[in-house]
C-alpha cells in the first residue's frame, strides 16, 4: 500500500520468523486500551463483574492481544501494509492485580504467494505456554 | 433467550460518521504497542507516503465497535451483552486509514447460529469515505451464551 516501507517479497522463506516480542499485560494495560478503543466492558477492569460471569478475574481484551500482534506483524511489514488481518479467540488471559500476564508473540511466513507479491504471516501468541489466539493470519503486500 | 434467527441480513447505519483524528491513532498506537513513527510524527507519516498519521492494523474496531453498539442494544436481535464472549475478528484494508478520514459504517448482520446453549452472530462493518469509497471491512464474531 505505500512503497516506500513495504517489506521485499523476494528472499522470504516460508517458516522464517520476521518478528518476536514479549509483552506483559498490566491492569494499567488494559485501562489504557479500554480508553484508546472505547470498549469499557467491565470484565475488562473490574473483578466483581468478571467473577460474577464466571471469568476467572479480569482479563485482557481480545482485542488488545489482537491488536498487540498486529503491532508485531507490522514492526516488520510497516504500518499500512498488512491488508487483512485475523483470528480466532481460543483462551483468555486473565490479568492479576498487581502483577502482569507475559505474552510471547511470534510472527513467521507461513505462506509466500509469488503472483501478488504477498506473504501470509502467522502469529504464535502465548500465555503460559498455551497459544490464546487461534489461526492469527495476516496478509502483507510487499514490495 | 436466545438471539433471534430472523436478526440475520439486518443492517443498521451508516448514523454519524467518524472523524479519525491524528490525537487516537497515537493513543491507539500506544495502548497497542504499535512503535512506528508513521503512528506519531506526520513527517515520518509522509516520508513513508501517507497523507497523513496512518492508523495501526486493528485500529478500525474502533470505528466498527462503535457501530456493533447498534446490533447489541436492538431489542429484536436479543443479545445479553452480559453472556458474550468475542470469537473471532477479521479486518480487511481497501486502503490504510489516515487521520483526517471522514468514515461511514453500514454494519450488516450476516449469520446467526444457534447450537445448544450457544449462539453466535456474526456482523460486518462496511467503513467507506466521504466519496463512498470502501476503506476496510470488518468481520466479527460473538458468542452468546444461553444459560440460566
Amino acid at each position: 500500500m505505500s512503497e516506500q516501507d513495504a517489506p521485499s517479497f523476494d528472499g522470504l522463506e516460508k517458516g522464517q520468523v520476521v518478528a518476536t516480542r514479549e509483552v506483559s499485560f498490566t491492569r494499567d494495560t488494559l485501562v489504557r486500551y479500554a480508553g484508546a478503543s472505547g470498549d469499557f466492558n467491565p470484565i475488562h477492569y473490574n473483578d466483581v463483574v468478571a467473577t460474577s460471569v464466571g471469568l476467572p478475574g479480569v482479563i485482557a481484551h481480545g482485542m488488545l492481544t489482537m491488536g498487540t500482534a498486529a503491532s508485531v506483524v507490522e514492526e516488520w511489514a510497516g504500518p499500512g501494509n498488512v491488508v487483512d488481518f485475523q483470528c480466532r479467540f481460543a483462551r483468555p488471559i486473565p490479568v492479576p492485580n498487581p502483577g502482569e500476564a507475559v505474552v510471547a508473540l511470534t510472527a513467521a511466513v507461513g505462506l509466500l504467494d509469488e503472483e501478488t507479491r504477498t506473504a501470509r504471516i502467522d502469529v504464535t501468541v502465548e500465555f503460559e505456554g498455551q497459544k490464546v489466539l487461534a489461526k492469527a493470519q495476516a496478509l502483507v503486500s510487499c514490495a | 433467550m436466545p438471539v433471534n434467527p430472523e436478526a440475520q441480513g439486518r443492517s443498521y447505519g451508516p448514523h454519524e460518521p467518524y472523524e479519525v483524528s491524528r490525537a487516537k491513532i497515537r493513543e491507539f498506537a500506544d495502548a497497542v504497542d504499535a512503535r512506528s513513527f508513521a503512528h506519531r510524527d506526520v513527517a515520518a507519516a509522509r516520508a513513508e507516503g501517507y497523507d497523513d498519521l496512518v492508523a495501526p492494523t486493528t485500529f478500525a474496531v474502533v470505528i466498527a465497535q462503535r457501530e456493533e453498539f447498534h446490533v447489541v442494544q436492538d431489542p429484536e436481535v436479543g443479545v445479553d451483552f452480559s453472556k458474550v464472549v468475542h470469537a473471532d475478528e477479521r479486518f480487511t484494508h481497501h486502503r490504510p486509514i489516515v487521520a483526517g478520514d471522514v468514515i461511514a459504517t453500514t454494519i450488516h448482520i450476516d449469520k446467526v447460529v444457534s447450537r445448544g446453549s450457544v449462539s453466535t452472530v456474526t456482523t460486518r462493518a462496511e467503513l467507506a469515505d466521504t466519496d463512498g469509497a470502501p476503506v476496510a471491512t470488518v468481520l466479527s464474531t460473538l458468542a452468546v451464551r444461553e444459560d440460566a
